[in-house]
């Protein structure tokens, strides 16, 4: 890997002394999601290497969870990745409640599992449409962002909040389902669930958005492993496993959902177009898993009783959970008092841009763009 | 025009003394003065008001509706908006080219009105030449955008600038080559001549004249959408990928140029099309009366070009991008390989096909196109149905 | 899983560590063989890397390099615990053996300071070039600015 020095080199091919572009597709770009930088080193139009530069949304959020304490941090965890807030509560909550021993209440962990399956849409819907929007087609934006306007609505009535919702806490949820909206969240799930298929109509099967999907940067599932990637990637290359299912938490056990895998339907096998595919189907499953909840949802409390001084025994613990953007990795490590000693979060935008710089040369800049839609990277989760 | 000048000359008592040619000169002058500032110019900015509105409602938003009723003075408000920005111009730029840019894109596009027929006899210039005159002079447009992309002394704008040349040019030759068969069945290069070659009704159109000329129809108009940088081939302003590509380090009235170039040529486009292809300001002979007939003809005329806008709006609200290579591919191996069997077919069906045979195919074939756009306005009034019914129950509150 | 390493690693290479969730805790020196036979031994199959974390502990005058391991194949999952000295931490990189660990590494350098023998390419990740310290560090003392930039909110003016 070359340095990010900017130096134009003179590449001698076929006996003409072509000069390497050193192109800078800065923190600040439209279709960057988020503030990323790419150092890309083109020739003409193919890419020999796109260098990513992060850095420019690190919060030092992993110090600042030594500073505010164990409820504390809890607002600091939505901001970890603002577009799906709570999978990132309900991982904090999980590794405090593991350090703890700590079981939260049924109807808490039902709560819990709602507000994380709405925000996995919602997460879902900015994701294919961006990809949408960077790809050219600039109408599957608005019509997905006009679905997830319902979405928010319904976290509004919630927790009282659209984005940053910091709606868990250790032990349960803040508060309980207001009266009347388990029918209002099922409306939306029978508007929702056939909008996915006049999506599909509109964008996913057209013809020059395939043709701009398909054969490009194809991760095999062995690499995807190597790298670490997580969530739609993993799943987008083959690799059929979702933390959900095979490493089940909460009551995920008692749900009926499948895992959908990229299939090459279209073009190879973890291809851009599998990646936005498995996303379009985790939506799907996600209504499903939804029912089911809104459903069976039985009485009781929402939170259990917690100290207001948290004090875990001393130890460490090892969280996963399955957030919008693949297996959040929680480790925290506590020494008996009410501030925790370390927390790790490894978040799987964090691998996923460390798999662009193997796969850019030989891409164009135009697919540079598609493939980091396709990996959905957000730019808080690879910085925190 | 040579008509209306000979009348002026002769009626008005003090032109009696100037010379013909010098009255002539000045009459088109003021005539093109007219046609820009008074049509294509509102009609530019008319088109960009319209193209936000459509896209919005496709998109399922609004789109400007403050600044005038139904935001119809919002293009404008814009174009004044423009006017006093302060004009930036990079440092490292080249300051001429980059001021010249602009400008000749825009004369690339207006140059081309000079021969666009408006009705009978409302024409500038009707050239012997004129469609070889439009699309040579539509080729100025790739020397501004390559003096645009590479005077902004930005890696960004180069690619753009690098891009939308190569799209252009290599696009000229499915669109000229579309352009063959109607010359071979016309014999003529003037555009007022292949209008009157057609007739008022769709049967009569070269678009219905045999298979050829139909599919060369489809070719020319994909064609020119993306000489005109439309999506699916915006790549030179894809503004995901490059901000604003040749146009990034442009601020001000230099900006709005190239756009308005942008939406004044899907005017060309659409009046082009009409005239090839659609019967131009053909009209059913239901008067005699001079200025009753000129005013029929300009409104087929604009109704049937501005059709073709609407479509572009359409496509571009609708279809993502295509990535170079593609757009390359597509231009190269598939486009031109049809053209030229077009040219071929026309000219064997010119020569082989007895005139009542290729008068049935050209009925069956505009009765066949009736069919599917009936077909498609009966599918639109079923879905704007369904849509009303559920936008019904659609919008709840969490606070109502 | 932590016998089929002893026998395979003897002569205390790896220890078990009960203090918290179960560990195993390996010898610095061989991390990179550990790693490697973890990765291919066909009972353990530890083909991910889910997890690399740095832990700073100056009470124990040590960094702690925690490997969180997960098995696709098998389902199982293994932690692995390294200690390096504070002062100057060094110690060899498993890129090599899971490529993910190139910007973990990068991470661990960024924040905690631990030098990575072998990395192909360690500069630092999330903070910018030019940073001097290494923040996670519990002794970590906040620059007084950066580049003319106080670090001190003074006032909201």
């Amino acid at each position: 890997m070359s340095s990010i020095g900017g130096v134009e080199v003179d590449v001698v091919r076929d006996g003409i002394a072509a000069e390497e572009m050193t192109l800078n597709m800065g923190p600040q770009h439209p279709s960057t999601h988020g503030v990323l930088r790419f150092v890309v080193k083109a020739d003409g139009e193919v890419m020999r290497e796109a260098i990513p530069d992060v850095g420019y949304l690190h919060r030092s959020i992993e110090k600042i969870a030594e500073k505010v304490g164990y409820h504390g941090f809890m607002p600091y965890t939505d901001r970890i990745d603002y577009v799906a807030a709570m999978p990132c509560n309900q991982g904090w909550a999980m590794v405090c409640e593991k350090l703890a021993g700590i079981e939260v209440p049924r109807r808490g962990e039902y709560c819990r599992v709602i507000a994380v399956e709405l925000n996995r849409i919602s997460s879902h819907l900015i994701a294919v449409g961006t990809m949408g929007m960077d790809i050219g087609a600039f109408t599957p934006f608005t019509h997905a962002l006009r679905e997830r306007e319902h979405i928010n609505n319904l976290m509004e009535e919630l927790c009282g909040a659209r984005l940053t919702f910091s709606y868990m806490r250790i032990g349960g949820v803040a508060y309980d389902l207001p009266p009347g909206w388990v029918a209002k969240a099922k409306h939306f799930l029978d508007r929702f669930e056939p909008l996915i298929e006049e999506y599909n109509d509109l964008i996913s099967f057209n013809k020059i958005y395939v043709e701009r999907l398909i054969h490009v940067a194809v991760i095999s599932a062995a690499d995807a492993i190597d790298y670490n990637l997580v969530g739609p990637n993993l799943r987008g290359s083959g690799v059929k496993f979702d933390v959900r299912k095979d490493l089940p938490y909460s009551i995920y056990p008692e749900l009926q959902f499948d895992v959908p895998i990229g299939t090459g339907e279209r073009g190879t096998l973890g291809d851009c177009f599998d990646r936005y595919m498995v996303r379009i189907r985790e939506m799907q499953e996600s209504i499903k898993i939804l029912r089911q909840c809104l459903d069976g949802i039985p009485e009781g409390p929402v939170l259990g009783k917690v100290p207001r001084k948290f004090k875990p025994p001393v130890g460490d613990a090892y969280v996963r959970i399955e957030a919008a953007r693949g297996d959040m990795g929680w480790y925290c490590v506590s020494d008996g008092t009410d501030y925790p000693y370390r927390v790790r979060v490894r978040t799987g935008s964090f691998a996923a841009m460390s798999i662009v710089d193997h796969l850019s040369p030989g891409l164009m800049i135009a697919d540079l763009i598609a493939v980091i839609a396709s990996l959905d990277v957000v730019a808080p989760e690879v910085d925190r | 025009m040579k008509e209306l000048v000979l009348q002026l000359t002769d009626v008005a008592g003090p032109f009696r003394f100037v010379p013909y040619e010098l009255v002539a000169a000045v009459a088109m002058l003021l005539f093109g003065a007219v046609v820009v500032f008074g049509f294509v110019l509102p009609v530019a900015g008319i088109t960009s008001w319209l193209e936000r509105r459509v896209w919005a409602r496709i998109q399922s938003r609004i789109g400007p509706n403050r600044v005038g009723p139904q935001g119809f003075l919002q293009w404008l408000a814009d174009g004044l908006k423009n006017l006093l920005k302060e004009d930036i111009i990079p440092s490292a730029a080249d300051r001429w080219l980059f001021s010249l840019a602009p400008y000749l894109v825009v004369i690339g596009f207006i140059a081309t009105f000079a021969v666009i027929p408006f009705s009978d006899v409302l024409v500038i210039a009707d050239l012997n030449i004129g469609i070889l005159y439009v699309t040579a002079v539509t080729g100025l447009v790739v020397v501004g955008v390559l003096m645009a992309g590479w005077s902004s002394n930005n890696k960004w704008s180069l690619l753009g600038g690098i891009r939308s040349a190569a799209q252009i040019v290599s696009y000229e030759i499915p669109a000229g080559l579309s352009i063959f068969p109607i010359v071979l069945l016309t014999g003529t290069l003037s555009l007022q001549e292949i209008i009157r070659a057609q007739g008022w009704a769709p049967w009569n159109w070269f678009i219905f004249h045999d298979p050829f000329t139909f599919t060369a129809f489809f070719v020319f108009f994909v064609a020119a959408l993306a000489e005109g940088n439309r999506t699916p081939f915006d790549l030179p302003e894809a503004e995901s990928e490059l901000v604003a590509g040749f146009c990034t380090e442009y601020s001000g009235m230099r900006y709005l140029l190239f756009f308005l170039a942008e939406w004044g040529n899907l005017y060309v486009i659409g009046a082009i099309v009409t005239t090839l292809f659609l019967g131009g300001w053909q009209v059913p002979p239901v008067t005699t009366q001079p200025v009753v007939l000129a005013v029929l003809q300009l409104g087929t005329f604009f109704l049937k070009a501005y059709f073709f806008v609407f479509i572009a709006m359409w496509i571009r609200a609708t279809l993502p991008r295509v990535r170079v290579d593609q757009l390359m591919t597509l231009c190269w191996k598939y486009m031109v390989p049809i053209a030229l069997v077009n040219v071929v077919g026309t000219a064997l069906w010119m020569v082989l096909v007895p005139e009542a045979v290729g008068q049935a195919v050209a009925i069956a074939m505009t009765i066949g196109a009736v069919a599917v756009v009936v077909f498609f306005f009966k599918r639109v009034r079923f879905h704007l149905r369904r849509a009303k019914l559920s936008a019904a129950d659609y919008y709840y509150s969490p606070i109502i | 899983m932590h016998d089929t390493l002893a026998t395979r690693f003897p002569g205390g290479v790896v220890t078990l560590d009960t203090a918290s969730e179960p560990a195993v805790r390996v010898r610095p020196a061989d991390i990179v063989a550990v790693a490697t036979f973890c990765k291919t031994d066909p009972a353990l199959r530890f083909e991910c890397l889910s997890n690399q974390s740095g832990v700073d502990y100056p009470k124990r005058d040590e960094i702690e390099v925690v490997y969180h391991l997960f098995s696709y194949a098998l389902r199982q999952a293994l932690v692995l615990k390294v200690g390096v000295a504070r002062d100057h931490p060094r110690l060899a990189t498993v890129s090599a053996v899971w490529r993910t660990a190139i910007w973990q590494e990068r991470e661990i350098f960024d924040l905690l300071g631990v030098d990575f023998v072998g990395h192909p390419d360690l500069r630092r990740v999330l903070l910018p070039e030019d940073w001097v310290g290494h923040p996670l560090r519990k002794d970590y003392v906040e620059p007084e600015s950066y580049h003319g930039i106080s670090t001190k909110r003074e006032s909201m003016l």
